[in-house]
């Protein structure tokens, strides 16, 4: 066979493993609906959401092997995005840029890419400032430009500062309306499953070849040829493309984003997401976050400081699973 | 004389009150195996380093091919065929072998803004990393992960990923480091092949190894080049045994 499998990547593995979480969440309204849970499509809609900025997050924690504290604040740059432009169409006044002027809009076919294009934006300006330091350096800076975009939305008092922003205007997509539960969930599913593809694709390019690499041994890869820090920056834009647009999807649901959604607790809650699920691969994130959704609806429906067994079986999972979830099935596996 | 491959002109590198370079001019000519020998301590990583681009030097000047390089960053350099070999194993240890040398050959394929053609199957990548794993006696581990390679090994790997490079000048930073009898005769036997086609700097403190290689010797002691010379040359030079050999 010309196909070559190697064993420091299953492809083929990992596709399946693709396959069957879509088919699976895919699965959950009628799931739902049939145990008479419809409020479970709710939950699903959040997980995929989270879903979504956890694999993007991943792109430069697991394949780059950078911590970023900064991933809340461009998913709530996409939230902002969708939330600006329909508070503008709403309200029937044109937006200033400086010298542009553009007019709000509703129309997520529009405001969702402009939302990952902010958020590319952003994480290019900040990356290129925090991809000049490295280890706990860049963890700070990555936090402090978090904040400093949360405080930026908490400013924003045009746009509810910080109670956040109530989106009244109607949004479409395609003629489908994301405030139908069910609409909902499928566009962000289908998202999710977009962005699981070209992430699949992207760690085993060439591209993904060098981000990997450069986080294992930077001074080899610079020893080959190759400047590790325009790979960096790229995988940290694409990276924020993705994060926005994930916040410029939980805008379009709940009608709502506020500075809460950009808090740095948030960006760590998505780190989480991700070492829960595994950072190895593109999927162990969606495993991540469905646990991490899960257990904070199942253990907030006994007590108030759910916070604190979720602490617990956290710190349980990154001392006694390799890898997260992923490892402990691949030793359910091999058992 | 034809011109020098690779040339420092009194090469300086200070670390503070440490001089580890002290006023160093060396020559690489085309197609010449040149050791660098020295006892320990003498500076020969450093020089090394700074021909690679990984250290800036304090003062003085590097020039490759005809060109001032003195300043290039070290990418730059590599991409102009100076390919470095470490004294510490450095290879990636999550990729294969042949993961390791594809990521060689894409560097010098040019950039790799590549993101969805997947590199496993790009047969531009591979024909050329399998040729340099099998010329570095590694046919059979190209699937093997670089952190399960023996040591030996993994010496080879990273031969094989100097060699994908295609490169002008090799820069091996005691390739036998660490070795037993064994893999270091296969490592001297596999340098005496290559030696035809590639130029070498070539570090070793296997002097048998060194005196059946090199065309050239120099010598490195407390950061100054104390004789350049043949073999010959070098082994009855009065200075270098009483600073050199006879303590080996």
């Amino acid at each position: 066979m010309a196909d070559r499998a190697s064993s420091s990547s299953t492809p083929r593995r990992d596709w399946i493993a693709i396959a069957v979480i879509l088919v699976a969440l895919a699965a959950l309204p009628t799931v739902a609906t049939a145990l008479g849970q419809p409020f479970a499509i709710k939950v699903g809609s959040r997980l995929v959401i989270f879903a979504i900025a956890a694999v993007g997050l991943n792109i430069v924690l697991g394949f780059g092997g950078m911590v970023s504290l900064l991933h809340a604040g461009l998913f709530g740059v996409g939230g902002y995005v969708v939330g600006i432009l329909s508070w503008h169409d709403f309200n029937g006044e044109a937006l200033h840029l400086g010298p542009l002027v553009i007019n709000g809009t509703g129309n997520l076919l529009i405001s969702l890419p402009l939302a990952a294009v902010f958020g590319a934006a952003t994480a290019a300006v900040m990356g290129v400032v925090s991809l000049r330091t490295s280890g706990a350096y860049f963890i700070m800076i990555t936090l402090a430009f978090n904040q400093m975009l949360y405080y930026l939305g908490v400013a924003l008092q045009k746009y509810g500062g910080e109670d956040g922003l109530q989106i009244m205007g109607d949004l479409s997509l395609a003629g489908f309306d994301p405030s139908k539960r069910l609409v909902y969930f499928y566009m962000s599913l289908t998202v999710l499953a977009v962005v699981l593809i070209l992430t699949q694709r992207l760690v085993g390019s060439r591209f993904g070849m060098v981000l990997r690499a450069s986080a294992q041994n930077e001074r080899r890869v610079k020893a080959l040829g190759i400047p590790p820090i325009r790979y960096r920056l790229a995988a940290f834009i694409i990276s924020g493309a993705i994060a926005a647009l994930a916040g410029g999807l939980a805008a379009s649901g709940l009608q709502f984003i506020s500075p809460s959604d950009m808090s740095w607790v948030r960006s760590g809650d998505l780190v989480v997401m991700c070492v829960l699920g595994g950072l190895s691969t593109v999927w162990g994130p969606v495993l991540g976050a469905s646990v991490f959704i899960l257990l904070e609806l199942g253990l907030s429906s006994f007590t108030n400081a759910w916070q604190l067994p979720f602490g617990l079986i956290v710190i349980g999972m990154a001392v006694w699973l390799h890898d997260g979830l992923i490892g402990l099935a691949r030793k359910w596996v091999r058992a | 004389m034809s011109a020098p491959l690779l040339e420092t002109r009194q090469l300086v590198k200070r670390f503070g009150g440490l001089i580890a370079t002290g006023e160093v001019s060396l020559s690489v000519m085309p197609g010449e195996t040149h050791a660098l020998i020295g006892p320990n301590g003498a500076g020969k990583t450093t020089l090394i380093a700074q021909l690679q681009g990984e250290l800036l030097p304090s003062s003085g000047t590097i020039h490759f091919q005809g060109q001032d390089i003195t300043a290039l960053p070290s990418h730059l350099r590599a991409l102009r065929g100076l390919a470095r070999s470490f004294q510490i194993t450095s290879v990636l240890p999550d990729f294969t072998a042949l993961e390791n040398v594809r990521l060689a050959v894409q560097a010098r394929q040019g950039h790799s803004f590549r993101f969805w053609r997947q590199a496993a199957s790009d047969r531009r990548l591979n024909d050329e990393a399998e040729q340099a794993l099998v010329r570095c006696g590694l046919a059979g581990r190209t699937e093997a992960l670089a952190a399960l390679l023996s040591h030996g090994e993994r010496r080879q790997l990273e031969l094989a990923m100097a060699l994908a490079m295609k490169p002008a000048l090799l820069l091996l930073d005691e390739p036998m480091a660490g070795m037993g009898k064994q893999d270091g005769a296969r490592m001297t036997r596999l340098l005496a092949e290559l030696k035809s086609e590639y130029a070498m700097l070539l570090v070793e403190h296997d002097m048998e190894a060194v005196f059946s290689l090199a065309d050239r010797l120099s010598v490195l002691v407390q950061g100054r080049l104390i004789a350049t010379g043949t073999v010959d040359e070098i082994r009855t030079n009065p200075t270098v045994q009483s600073a050199y050999l006879g303590h080996g």
